[in-house]
């Protein structure tokens, strides 16, 4: 049955010394599309394979609509996957490849497994393509002989890993919405795994980030971008602005952080964490979009003196390259909207103001995604 | 794990086995069996013959046999021109096959074809067949003497077969194949950018072959040569019928000890010593031997 | 090229002894490649020659071997079809040459499985003793089998030729088919199972029709390496059972007549009508 609930409970994977997933736990409803994402060598992939079963766990548990099973072999997990080149086999035709699986489950009924077959090829607009072979076919079309043969069983999960990956931006963007359109309207639950984190935040209900084999954060996109919970989710997901400094005090919803030795920021806002103690090095983290800027003298106070190093136009926004007058080791970018023209150009002397509700402190222990 | 710019990884990268099951690889017993029936036929057909053939050349925990070897200047006459036959046919191979191979990956691809069919044509021929037919191009009353004849060059016929010379032009021609196919591989792979990039920094035609292309092809001339050399030592069929008494072989000589002195023995101490000969050559060139280059190139 | 900076009135005579100098070099390159050509030319000759002389020969109207033949005709094949014993060693040779096509491909598509996809301990060993076959002087394979199989009187007989061209005709298809499982996305396979297919659905319905080109290459190399052999076969044949190689080698050593050609001509066109199917079936799978 399409659409179950899939759950990982503190899987393990190790090859030899190496920990390529360390305690991994997830709960994903039933008709929910989530994306594991993460840089190379963060376990996304080798989590994908222990769910399909290519790769036993070391420890931990799978189960997926109540039935646990982390020691069924893959043939029998009924799970449907899309592989990262799509792996169509290529002595077969599309209509045979996507009856595959039909054929291994022995339908019995051969009439309503060519009913089936046509249904797929319907749904993924396909049909007349059924007498090709899979390299007559263009990248996209593939991809959706892939989707087909995946879901002709109706699987309880879709697995799907860097589907994506081998076409072109236009073709990429124009298959997200079909693969997130289809998922919507079959209730299929979806694992996708994807290192582009763009593609994860559009399509999932939920993303899951991963770095070294660990989970860092689960949640929804938006939750990602607004509470990223360490340096790493809010530098991986979207862009981030990163400044290094000392924590001075912080309780009470107030926290005052030394920048360089004559500027004290001192943030007033809900919900600051209590992680970052007085005394600790921090990171103080902003998105470009939340930065706001004024002529130099009209920013006000408790603003800081920055310099125009560069602006560029990227169609959607303009893009201000900005280094802070007290710390010239940092440059931060700013996004303005790009309608109306610019007022600033290269070398103005401006103020920042930055937007107590939307920095973030982390405690300065850990290394950026990239 | 699988960023699109990422270094392919090997298909089976195989430092990263896990102790738990990897439904990537056949299982241990799986493996185990679908390799035994190799390894059984091995045993039997291969192994057990040859150790007991080894065995027979110390019979009785002696080594008469093989000081019979040592002590008799004609024996190791033999294995010295064994392995001077071996040198020679494998440099006349190389000599003759370069050009030959080079021109098959150089050339435009209707043709190539053509000279690769030339190359291949005699390689699946029955190598009795081959050496029948040198029989007949060297023998008394044969072509080659015909013609040297008709064209007034020679008065009389010349003594070419059963000569050391003819098991040479013979087992040149028998091997040269072997020379040829792992050269053509590897000139294959290379990209003619390289040559181009030498012209173009300067270096005429014959410089840029002898310092670009021929040194890029030494993996492939050193695995034509030492597979020549190897197959050479071991080759009873031409010299059989193309040599003659005066140019007796290892191999043609343990025939002879088999068949017609029946003195088995000793054919089994003459056998250890060249299968000891081969090895040793095999050892220590085992990293430039390829013996599948010849054979992928068919495809 | 020289490409020297000299004021133009001193560069004049360069550019013509320039000119000179490249006259020549055409001159020698063009002669270069004709040196080239002609010796690229009487080696493929060479290669050739063999292999197609025995065409003409075999039909020759003399007794005697003759080139050019004075006249044509097909007596020879008939002699080598109406002669019991040539018949006799070309049925013997054949059979075995079928069976050992069958063991080798069957054993040497196994063993390449288990040494490509499987966890097989010693694997680079078996690889080594299998390939050994092709090393080892056969001359001593041929000694050693005998030396085994005459008490046990398996000379000249048909399992004692199984046995030996099996051994020696395994390598071929270890190869060619190692190679296509290289090739081979492992990926299929996995998706295979993922499609509910076990491990044997997986090989025969996916992995086998996509190796099969490798499969049938090998099978068609160890066809010929044991329908052609010679020396293992001299020593393991006998009055009773004699391979098609042997009979060929006793003939060409003490009675040389133009029915080896016949035969010859024979095995020539067997070996380049499957050599020019694999061939077909590789440009097409290709193409």
């Amino acid at each position: 049955m399409i659409g179950q609930y899939l759950s990982l409970v503190g899987l393990e994977k190790h090859f030899g010394s190496v920990r390529a997933v360390t305690s991994l736990s997830l709960e994903i409803g039933a008709g929910e599309f989530v994306s594991l994402v993460g840089p190379s060598g963060s376990g996304k992939t080798t989590a994908l394979n222990m769910i399909a079963g290519f790769e036993g766990p070391s420890a931990g548990k799978i189960v997926i609509g109540g039935r646990d099973v982390t020691h069924v072999a893959p043939n029998r997990r009924g799970i449907g996957m899309v592989f990262q080149k799509y792996a169509l086999f290529p002595h077969l035709t599309v209509r045979q490849n996507i009856a595959f699986p039909l054929r291994m489950q022995r339908q019995s009924n051969k009439t309503r497994m060519t009913t089936r077959v046509e249904e797929m090829l319907e749904l993924v607009q396909l049909s007349s393509f059924g007498e090709r072979y899979p390299q007559q076919l263009s990248g996209g079309q593939q991809q959706r002989v892939a989707l087909a043969r995946a879901l002709a069983f109706e699987p309880p999960v879709l697995l799907m890993d860097e589907p994506l990956g081998a076409l072109d931006k236009k073709l990429r963007e124009a298959m997200q919405f079909e693969i997130k359109s289809l998922q919507e309207r079959l209730g299929a639950t979806v694992v996708y795994v994807t290192h582009d984190q763009d593609e994860a935040l559009t399509m999932s209900d939920r993303v899951a980030v991963m770095a070294g084999g660990e989970l860092k954060q689960f949640g929804t996109p938006t939750e990602l971008y607004r509470h990223p919970n360490s340096a790493f989710v809010a530098d991986f997901i979207g862009r981030m602005n990163f400044i290094e400094g000392n924590c001075i005090e912080n309780a009470g919803g107030t926290a005052v952080v030394r920048l360089s030795d004559d500027t004290v920021l001192s943030i007033r806002a809900q919900g600051l964490p209590a992680t970052p103690k007085a005394g600790q090095t921090i990171k103080l983290a902003i998105r470009p979009e939340r930065v706001r800027v004024a002529r130099r003298g009209e920013g006000g106070s408790g603003c800081l003196a920055a310099v125009v190093q560069a602006c560029v136009f990227v169609g959607s926004v303009h893009i201000l390259v900005v280094r802070l007058e007290s710390r010239p080791d940092v440059l931060l970018q700013i996004q303005l909207p790009a309608e109306g023209g610019l007022p600033f150009q290269e070398r103005d002397a401006v103020d920042l103001l930055l937007d107590d509700g939307a920095i973030h402190l982390f405690a300065n222990t850990e290394r950026h995604a990239a | 794990m699988s960023g699109p710019c990422e270094v392919p990884q090997p298909a089976f990268p195989r430092q990263r086995r896990s102790t738990a099951a990897s439904a990537r690889f056949y299982s241990r017993g799986v493996s185990v069996c679908l390799a035994a029936p190799l390894v059984v036929a091995l045993a039997i057909g291969f192994v057990y013959p040859v150790t007991r053939l080894v065995g027979l050349s110390f019979e009785g925990g002696s080594l008469e046999q093989h000081r019979r070897l040592v002590a008799e200047p004609l024996y190791l006459g033999v294995l010295a021109s064994t392995v001077k036959v071996a040198f020679i046919v494998t440099i006349a191979s190389l000599l003759l096959g370069f050009p030959v191979a080079y021109l098959m990956a150089r050339l435009r691809h209707g043709i190539a074809m053509v000279v690769a069919a030339c190359v291949f044509i005699p390689l699946w021929t029955s190598v009795l067949v081959r050496s029948y037919a040198w029989v007949v191009l060297l023998q008394r009353n044969g072509i080659v003497n015909t013609l040297l004849a008709d064209a007034g060059i020679t008065d009389g016929p010349l003594k070419l077969i059963y000569t050391q010379g003819a098991v040479i032009v013979a087992m040149t021609h028998v091997l040269m194949p072997f020379m040829i196919l792992p050269i053509y591989s590897t000139l294959q792979t290379l990209p003619p950018d390289y040559n181009r990039a030498a012209r173009n920094l300067g270096a005429g035609a014959f410089r840029a072959f002898i310092s670009v292309t021929l040194p890029l092809s030494l993996p492939g001339v050193f695995a034509g040569s030492v597979l020549c050399f190897v197959l050479a030592l071991g080759f009873y069929i031409t010299p059989a019928l193309v040599g003659g008494p005066g140019s007796m072989l290892m191999a043609t000589l343990i025939g002879q000890q088999t068949t017609v002195l029946l003195d088995w023995p000793f054919a089994a101490a003459l056998s250890t010593v060249l299968l000891t000969v081969t090895l040793i050559f095999v050892f220590l060139f085992r990293k430039t031997l390829s013996l599948s280059k010849g054979l992928h190139s068919v495809h | 090229m020289s490409t020297d900076l000299a004021p133009l009135p001193n560069r004049l005579p360069l550019i013509r002894g320039h000119y000179a100098a490249a006259t020549f070099h055409a001159f020698a390159k063009a002669f270069g490649m004709i040196v080239l050509a002609t010796v690229i030319g009487c080696v493929l000759f060479f290669l050739l020659l063999p292999t197609l002389i025995v065409i003409p020969m075999s039909l020759s109207e003399t007794d005697y071997i003759q080139f050019p033949p004075s006249g044509l005709s097909l007596k020879w094949y008939r002699a080598y079809f109406s002669d019991p014993d040539w018949m006799a060693a070309t049925w013997f040779s054949l059979k075995i040459a079928l069976a050992t096509t069958a063991t080798a491909t069957i054993m040497g598509t196994m063993a390449a499985l288990a040494i490509v996809r499987g966890r097989l301990p010693f694997s680079s060993a078996l690889q080594a003793l299998a390939l050994g076959p092709m090393i080892v002087p056969h001359i001593v394979l041929g000694v050693a089998l005998y030396l085994v199989f005459s008490p046990l009187q398996l000379t000249g007989n048909f399992f004692g030729f199984l046995i030996a061209h099996t051994v020696l005709a395994t390598p071929y298809v270890m190869i060619t088919v190692t190679a296509a499982l290289q090739r081979f996305d492992p990926a299929l396979e996995l998706a295979a199972l993922n499609c509910g297919a076990n491990r044997l659905q997986a090989f025969v319905l996916v992995v086998l029709p996509n190796i099969a080109p490798g499969v049938a290459a090998g099978a068609v190399f160890a066809f010929l390496a044991s329908f052609d052999e010679a020396t293992v076969a001299f020593f393991i044949s006998d009055i009773g059972g004699k391979s098609i190689g042997r009979k060929m080698f006793e003939d060409i050593d003490f009675n040389l007549t133009p029915v080896i050609a016949a035969v010859s001509t024979v095995l020539v066109v067997v070996s380049l009508m499957l050599m020019g199917a694999i061939h077909l079936a590789n440009a097409q799978k290709r193409g």
